[in-house]
C-alpha cells in the first residue's frame, strides 16, 4: 500500500512536469529555432510568422492526440466493430443489425429506456422548477437549495445504497427496516418486494436518478429566474395576475432556453444511466436498460464485441439529435469570436 | 424576485412547510445510512433506524414452547423457558395473549388465562406457564410482548468495513486513481483551451465544433475500442492490460472535452486590452498564458478540478471496465457494488462502505460548493 501511495505521488510529479516540460520546452525550442529576438527586419518578421503558424499546434497537440486516441478513433472503431462478429475478425454485414431488431432483451432495454427518458427530465425539470421558485422566497432558502443539491456529489452506486435501503424488504413476521415499507405497514398497508416487481420497478429505479438531478436543475434554473426582468413580474401583479398565472404566463416562457439546456442535459444522462441498474437489479425483473445490457454483451461469455458495438451505436444515434442542436447553436453563439 | 406572489400569511405559511417537505425527502435518505453506520448490527435488523433514538420500544409476537416440552411440578403442569433462548436479552415491559391486548399485563405479573392456567413473564424473558390439566396440541400458546433495548452506538462497523471488508484499502486506490486523472487534463485542457479562444490557425473553428460534439458522445461509444486497444497493447508489450496508468489516461481522455469547452469559454471571455497590451511589451504567447491567463483563470481551473474530481471518484464504468477487480485494484464504488452482491442483507456492512464512499465527495462539495456552481452554470448554459 505504501508503494502504492508511492507510485502515485510520483505519478503525478512525472506527469505534471512531463506536461509542464513539454509545454516549455517545445516553446523554448520554437524561440530557439526562428528566433524574433535578436534579429532584426525580414528576418525577424519571417520568424514570427513562422512561429505563429507552429505555436498553436504546440498548444493543441496534446490535447488533439488524447482526443483523438480516445474518443474520436473509438467512435469511428464502434462503428466498423458493429459490422464484425463476436471477436470483431469478420465482417457480417447487418447482422448484429438484424438481431438487435428480434432480441428481446434489447427491445425491453429500449421501451426502458424511452419510460426513463419519458419521466426522469421532465421529473427533474419540474421539481427543480417548483424547489428553485419556493426557495427564492423564503430566507432559508440558500440552506434548503443546498440540502437539496447536495445528492448530486454522491455516486450513482452509493445512492444506490442509500435507496436500496429504503426499499428493503424483510419477510412477513419480521420488522420492516426499510423506510417505505415501514410506512406502507404503518398504514395498514402489504410490504412489498419493490426491485422486483415488473414494470413499477422502473420506477423505483427512477426515483433514485430524480433524487439525484433535481439539485441540478434547481441550481441552473434558479440562476435563470434570477436573470428574469422584474419590470415583467411587477406588471404582472399590478395587472392582477394570480401567482400561478405569474409562474406558467411570465416566468417559465422567459426561461424556455434554460429549461431545454437542463432537460437535454438530464436526457443525454439518462440514455447512459447504467450503475444505478447493474447495482439495484442487474436488469432482473424488466428492468435492463441498454447501457447495462451493452456492458453485458462485453464481457457476457468471453464478450461479443459485435452486438455490445451494435447497442452503443443505438445509443450513440439517440444522442446525435442533441449534438447537432449543441454544435449549431455554440456556432451561433461563437460566430464572431 | 423581490416581487412577493402571495402575501398572505397561509400561503407564506405553505411555502415554508413545502420547502420543509422537499427538504426532508432529499435528506432522509442519506440520514438514514449515516445513522444505520453508527448502530450496531443487531438493531439495525430489530427496528428502523428512525427509532434508533428511543430506547426502542416494539412490540412483538412470539409463541411459547409446544405442548412436549412440557413438565410437571407439584400436581401441575408446567412450561418454563425464556422466549428470547440465547439471543440478545432484551427488557420486556408487559405481555399479553390477544393481539388485540398485546400489552395487557405488566411484565412480572402472573395473568390469569381461565381454566386455571396462569402465565408469569419476567422483565428477563423468562416464563412460566402452570395449568391443572395437561396442556395439549403442537402449537404453543401465543405471546405477545413489548420490549425495549436500549439505544447503541457504536463505531465497531467502521472498523470491520475498514480493515476487514477492503474498504481502507478501497480508498487508497480512488484516491490513487482519482487524484492524477484530475491534474493530468487540466493542463493539457489549459493550454488547448488558450490557443482555441486567442490564437488563430487553420481549422480553429473546426476543432471547436468536434469538441463541442464530443461533449455529448456517450462514454460507451470508447469502451470497446479502447478494451481492444489496451489488450492489445498488454499483449504486445507483455504489461498488464489494466493498469492505472491505463484509467488516468481514459479519465484525462473522456474528461478533456468538458475541460477544454469549460476552460475556452471562461478564457475567451477575459479582457482583449490585457492580452494586447502584454504582446505590445514584447510577451509570446506562451509567456502570457503562464504569466496572465492562468492566474487569471483560477476560479474556472477550480470548478473544472472539482468536476472531474467528483466525477471519477464516483465513476464506476470505467473502473470496472479498466482496472481489475483484485483487491491491489479495485475502487471504492466497485468494491461497493461487489458488496451489494455478496453482503447483500449485511446492512451494517453496506450502510457503513456507502457512507465511506460519499464522504469525501460531500466534503469537497460543501468546501468548495461556491466553485461547483459557478462551473454548473458555465458548463451547461451555454454562453451564459
Amino acid at each position: 500500500m505504501a508503494a502504492q501511495i508511492f507510485s502515485a505521488i510520483f505519478v503525478i510529479i512525472i506527469g505534471v512536469g512531463g506536461c509542464v516540460a513539454y509545454f516549455w520546452g517545445a516553446n523554448k525550442l520554437l524561440d530557439l529555432t526562428f528566433p524574433s529576438r535578436g534579429v532584426t527586419g525580414t528576418a525577424a518578421v519571417n520568424n514570427l510568422r513562422r512561429q505563429g503558424l507552429v505555436r498553436p499546434w504546440l498548444f493543441v497537440g496534446p490535447a488533439l492526440i488524447i482526443l483523438t486516441i480516445y474518443l474520436i478513433y473509438p467512435v469511428i472503431a464502434t462503428l466498423w466493430l458493429s459490422f464484425l462478429d463476436r471477436g470483431g475478425t469478420s465482417f457480417v454485414g447487418l447482422a448484429n443489425y438484424e438481431w438487435a431488431l428480434r432480441d428481446p432483451d434489447l427491445r425491453r432495454s429500449i421501451l426502458n429506456n424511452l419510460l426513463w427518458l419519458a419521466v426522469v427530465p421532465a421529473a427533474c425539470t419540474f421539481l427543480g422548477l417548483i424547489i428553485a421558485v419556493l426557495t427564492d422566497k423564503i430566507w432559508w432558502g440558500t440552506i434548503a437549495k443546498s440540502l437539496i443539491f447536495l445528492p448530486l456529489a454522491i455516486s450513482f452506486v452509493g445512492a444506490s445504497v442509500i435507496w436500496k435501503f429504503i426499499y428493503e424488504y424483510r419477510g412477513e413476521g419480521q420488522v420492516q427496516i426499510g423506510l417505505l415499507n415501514a410506512i406502507i405497514q404503518h398504514f395498514g398497508g402489504q410490504p412489498q418486494v419493490w426491485i422486483s416487481l415488473p414494470f413499477w420497478n422502473n420506477f423505483f429505479l427512477m426515483i433514485i436518478l430524480i433524487w439525484i438531478q433535481t439539485g441540478f436543475a434547481m441550481v441552473i434554473l434558479s440562476s435563470a429566474l434570477r436573470g428574469i426582468p422584474e419590470e415583467t413580474l411587477e406588471a404582472a401583479v399590478i395587472d392582477g395576475a394570480n401567482p400561478f398565472q405569474i409562474f406558467w404566463k411570465i416566468m417559465v416562457p422567459q426561461i424556455w432556453g434554460t429549461i431545454a439546456v437542463v432537460w437535454t442535459t438530464i436526457t443525454i444522462l439518462v440514455l447512459k444511466v447504467f450503475d444505478i441498474v447493474l447495482t439495484m437489479t442487474n436488469g432482473q425483473w424488466n428492468s435492463q436498460v441498454l447501457a447495462n445490457l451493452m456492458f453485458d454483451w462485453m464481457f457476457r461469455g468471453g464478450g461479443d464485441f459485435g452486438r455490445g458495438a451494435t447497442i452503443a451505436i443505438i445509443i450513440m444515434i439517440a444522442v446525435i439529435p442533441i449534438m447537432v442542436w449543441n454544435i449549431r447553436q455554440a456556432n451561433k453563439e461563437t460566430g464572431g469570436h | 424576485m423581490a416581487v412577493a406572489t402571495g402575501k398572505s400569511f397561509a400561503s407564506r405559511f405553505g411555502v415554508h412547510i413545502a420547502v420543509l417537505v422537499f427538504v426532508a425527502i432529499w435528506t432522509i435518505p442519506t440520514l438514514g445510512i449515516l445513522v444505520s453506520s453508527l448502530r450496531d448490527k443487531d438493531q439495525i435488523v430489530a427496528s428502523g433506524w428512525w427509532n434508533s433514538f428511543a430506547s426502542s420500544s416494539q412490540t412483538e409476537a412470539g409463541r411459547l414452547p409446544p405442548s412436549t416440552a412440557q413438565t410437571q411440578k407439584d400436581g401441575k403442569y408446567v412450561l418454563e423457558g425464556n422466549i428470547f433462548g440465547d439471543g440478545a436479552k432484551r427488557n420486556i415491559s408487559a405481555f399479553g395473549v390477544k393481539a388485540a391486548a398485546p400489552t395487557q399485563y405488566p411484565a412480572g405479573s402472573s395473568a390469569d388465562l381461565g381454566d386455571g392456567v396462569t402465565l408469569q413473564v419476567n422483565a428477563d424473558g423468562s416464563f412460566v406457564m402452570t395449568s391443572p390439566k395437561a396442556f395439549e396440541g403442537d402449537r404453543g400458546q401465543r405471546l405477545y410482548y413489548a420490549s425495549s433495548a436500549p439505544p447503541k452506538f457504536t463505531t465497531d462497523n467502521y472498523q470491520t468495513v475498514l480493515f476487514s471488508e477492503g474498504i481502507g484499502r478501497s480508498f487508497m486506490n480512488s484516491l490513487t486513481v482519482t487524484i492524477p486523472a484530475t491534474v493530468i487534463p487540466i493542463l493539457i485542457a489549459a493550454f488547448a483551451a488558450y490557443a482555441l479562444a486567442w490564437m488563430r490557425f487553420p481549422g480553429r473553428a473546426l476543432l471547436i465544433a468536434v469538441i463541442i460534439g464530443l461533449l455529448v458522445v456517450p462514454l460507451q461509444m470508447s469502451l470497446i475500442p479502447l478494451l481492444k486497444l489496451y489488450n492489445g497493447v498488454g499483449t504486445f508489450f507483455g504489461v498488464p492490460s489494466k493498469t492505472y496508468l491505463g484509467i488516468w489516461l481514459a479519465h484525462t481522455g473522456f474528461g478533456l472535452p468538458f475541460a477544454i469547452y469549460l476552460l475556452r469559454s471562461y478564457i475567451a471571455g477575459l479582457p482583449r486590452e490585457i492580452m494586447e497590451s502584454a504582446r505590445i511589451d514584447g510577451a509570446s504567447d506562451f509567456e502570457i498564458f503562464v504569466k496572465i491567463v492562468l492566474p487569471l483563470s483560477f476560479p474556472v481551473l477550480a470548478s473544472f478540478a472539482i468536476f472531474q474530481f467528483l466525477w471519477v471518484w464516483n465513476d464506476l464504468l470505467v473502473a470496472m471496465v479498466f482496472l481489475g477487480t483484485a483487491p491491489d485494484q479495485i475502487v471504492l464504488t466497485a468494491k461497493l457494488n461487489a458488496l451489494l452482491g455478496s453482503r447483500g442483507g449485511n446492512w451494517e456492512i453496506l450502510t457503513t462502505s456507502a457512507f465511506i464512499t460519499i464522504i469525501v465527495p460531500l466534503i469537497v462539495f460543501f468546501s468548495l460548493q461556491r466553485y461547483f456552481v459557478r462551473g454548473l452554470l458555465a458548463g451547461s448554459v451555454k454562453g451564459g
